[in-house]
């Protein structure tokens, strides 16, 4: 499967946030955005998943113009992982993974068993299968994450989108959420989010395309795009990018 | 559950100034239900008092307290908020002025009801407009205000309408029905207004499961692939139909479309699916049976919405006082 950008130019009614946007992404990869707040990210989310009509350019699932699918196609293919909330009312873990399946019910149908056992699948799959009756508002920010992680699998979409899916987490739900990320990458699911931190974007990432000024600074590879150079005109900085004994990446503010 | 508002509706049966047993009851059901001929003496009257008049009264409390149960459930979903309900919202003082405005003209009980629709529906538009123009301000006090405001701007038009209206025909029937009260309908009222009612709930019963996604936030609902505008101009089209056909018939009756979905809520969960049916049955026995403490505590009937408010105003506060983590 693959979700292809051509030259897209996302905003909201005639206010271009970012434009000349050109990105392929496939299944079982990892792509990360990064780029100052403000940036544009989240309206090119919006954009992505069907949610914003584009300014202009194309965006095409699996080779269809999204354009042409009906929101419930579109959302059987892609999934919206939003930050951790909290809902205005205390649904259970359970109920709120249940959710996720509604791309597959009938206008008037409600789930079912088989539903319900995807459920449960999905809860399984993150490690979570112990929180399916837990009130999902008095989780902590980690595990919220993770429940809806499992709302969207639950949904079987080939690709998730992930907006900013660490922002707000303390240390150890970062490293959690973000392992539980790329092994999902690694069954075959194609992820796109959003992040502040390039650390996470070295960690988990296959490829990253870096925004600022309305317009795609780099895109590529992690090598081509996660140097010093770059990242200092991305964040206005100086940026070091520091090679570790053991082949692993990190970020510095530069000296 | 069910099972419960049942025996609660043979119960108010057999409540009243005339007696009437609860074997009088089943036998003069039983034998309307096998189409046995008319009764003769005193079972002829038991007929008139349950068919003339205490079951049309059952069923009114049954749709009304359904009715209002069933559009505060679906308020709180889809502007996201416990504490809304047809009340606060300002919808009930809508429909009630627009209703009270049919009295005024004297229009028969189809009008009062086109009135009342209008009325509801004006003010719950004025109030998620103010709503979505105050975009990111605190959103549940934006709601509440809007709504008080509203309210007590119809308010406001309702005494105007008093003060013009003829005091010794009109005026007596706008203050009793103001307050509320199941008395005076008859059944040729419920079969004007049932249908509208019914219109209202089975497509909120329809579309219960994509009611309660729409309860998430928009873009999350609109993810999994659920028109979010076309639903929840339908839900509230549909909840304000329902309000104002209550009012219509029974006039400002309050709490219930507030407390009934809280208690369910707690009963059975805050899943829209399960809480909407439960709203129903649960709205629509407490009000069959404080219809009956109100036609029965004393000798001059008590108006229901007197009743409702008493029952009502303190559970709301201590709604408040629990805070909002306790809002299940």
């Amino acid at each position: 499967m693959s979700l292809v950008a051509e030259g897209l130019a996302v905003g909201h009614g005639e206010r271009t946030v970012v434009a000349g946007i050109s990105i392929a992404i496939a299944t079982g990869e990892v792509f990360c955005l990064l780029g100052p707040n403000g940036c544009g990210k989240t309206t090119l989310f919006r954009t992505l998943l069907g949610l914003l009509p584009p300014l202009a350019g194309t965006v095409n699932l699996d080779g269809t113009p999204m354009s042409a699918l009906s929101r419930r196609a579109i959302a059987r293919r892609i999934a919206y992982v939003p930050q951790a909330h909290s809902p205005a009312f205390p649904f259970t873990v359970s109920d709120v993974v249940l959710m996720g399946r509604t791309p597959h019910l009938g206008l008037f149908s409600r789930p079912g068993r088989e539903d319900r056992r995807r459920v449960d699948a999905a809860l399984s799959r993150l490690g979570i299968a112990g929180l399916a009756e837990a009130d999902y508002s008095r989780l902590s920010g980690g595990q919220r994450q993770l429940v809806l992680i499992a709302r969207a699998l639950a949904g079987d979409a080939g690709f998730l989108v992930m907006d900013e899916p660490t922002a707000s987490l303390d240390y150890g739900n970062q490293s959690l959420v973000l392992k539980q990320i790329r092994s999902l990458a690694g069954q075959g699911i194609g992820i796109l989010l959003s992040s502040h931190d390039p650390d996470h974007v070295l960690a988990i990432g296959d490829r990253a395309a870096l925004i600022r000024d309305g317009a795609i600074l780099r895109q590529g590879s992690l090598d081509q795009v996660m140097d010093s150079t770059l990242l200092s005109r991305l964040y206005d900085m100086a940026v070091e990018v520091v090679s570790l004994p053991d082949g692993r990446r990190v970020c510095l503010p530069g000296r | 559950m069910a099972v419960a508002l049942f025996l609660l509706v043979l119960y108010s049966l057999t409540v009243g100034a005339y007696p009437v047993t609860l074997p009088q009851a089943l036998v003069s059901l039983l034998d309307r239900f096998r189409g046995a001929g008319p009764a003769a003496g005193n079972a002829a009257a038991i007929d008139t008092v349950l068919f003339g008049i205490r079951l049309p009264r059952a069923v009114a409390a049954i749709a009304v307290g359904g009715c209002l149960a069933a559009a505060g459930a679906s308020y709180q979903a889809i502007f996201r908020n416990p504490l809304v309900s047809p009340d606060i919202l300002g919808v009930s003082a809508g429909a009630g002025l627009g209703a009270i405005l049919g009295i005024f003209l004297s229009l028969p009980v189809g009008g009062i009801q086109v009135l009342a629709f209008l009325g509801g529906l004006a003010a719950v538009g004025l109030v998620a407009a103010v709503v979505a123009s105050s975009r990111g301000r605190e959103s549940i006090l934006t709601l509440i205000l809007g709504g008080v405001v509203i309210g007590s701007l119809a308010g406001a038009c309702t005494s105007l309408v008093k003060v013009l209206a003829d005091p010794y025909d009109q005026l007596p029937a706008i203050t009793f029905w103001l307050l509320g009260s199941l008395a005076p309908v008859t059944g040729s009222d419920l079969i004007a207004v049932l249908p509208f009612a019914a219109l209202g709930m089975v497509p909120l019963l329809a579309l219960r499961w994509r009611i309660g996604v729409l309860s998430l936030d928009d873009d999350e609902a609109s993810a999994l692939g659920i028109p979010v505008r076309r639903t929840r101009l339908l839900v509230i089209g549909c909840a304000t139909l329902m309000t104002s056909s209550v009012v219509a018939i029974a006039g400002v009756i309050g709490w219930v479309g507030l407390v009934m979905p809280h208690i369910a809520r707690m009963l059975v969960g805050p899943a829209f699916s399960r809480l909407l049916p439960a709203s129903v049955l649960l709205g629509a026995a407490y009000l069959l049976l404080v219809d009956t403490l109100a036609r029965s505590l004393s000798e001059n009937e008590v108006p229901l919405g007197i009743l409702t408010a008493v029952v009502g105003a303190p559970f709301f506060l201590w709604l408040l006082a629990r805070g909002r983590r306790g809002w299940v």
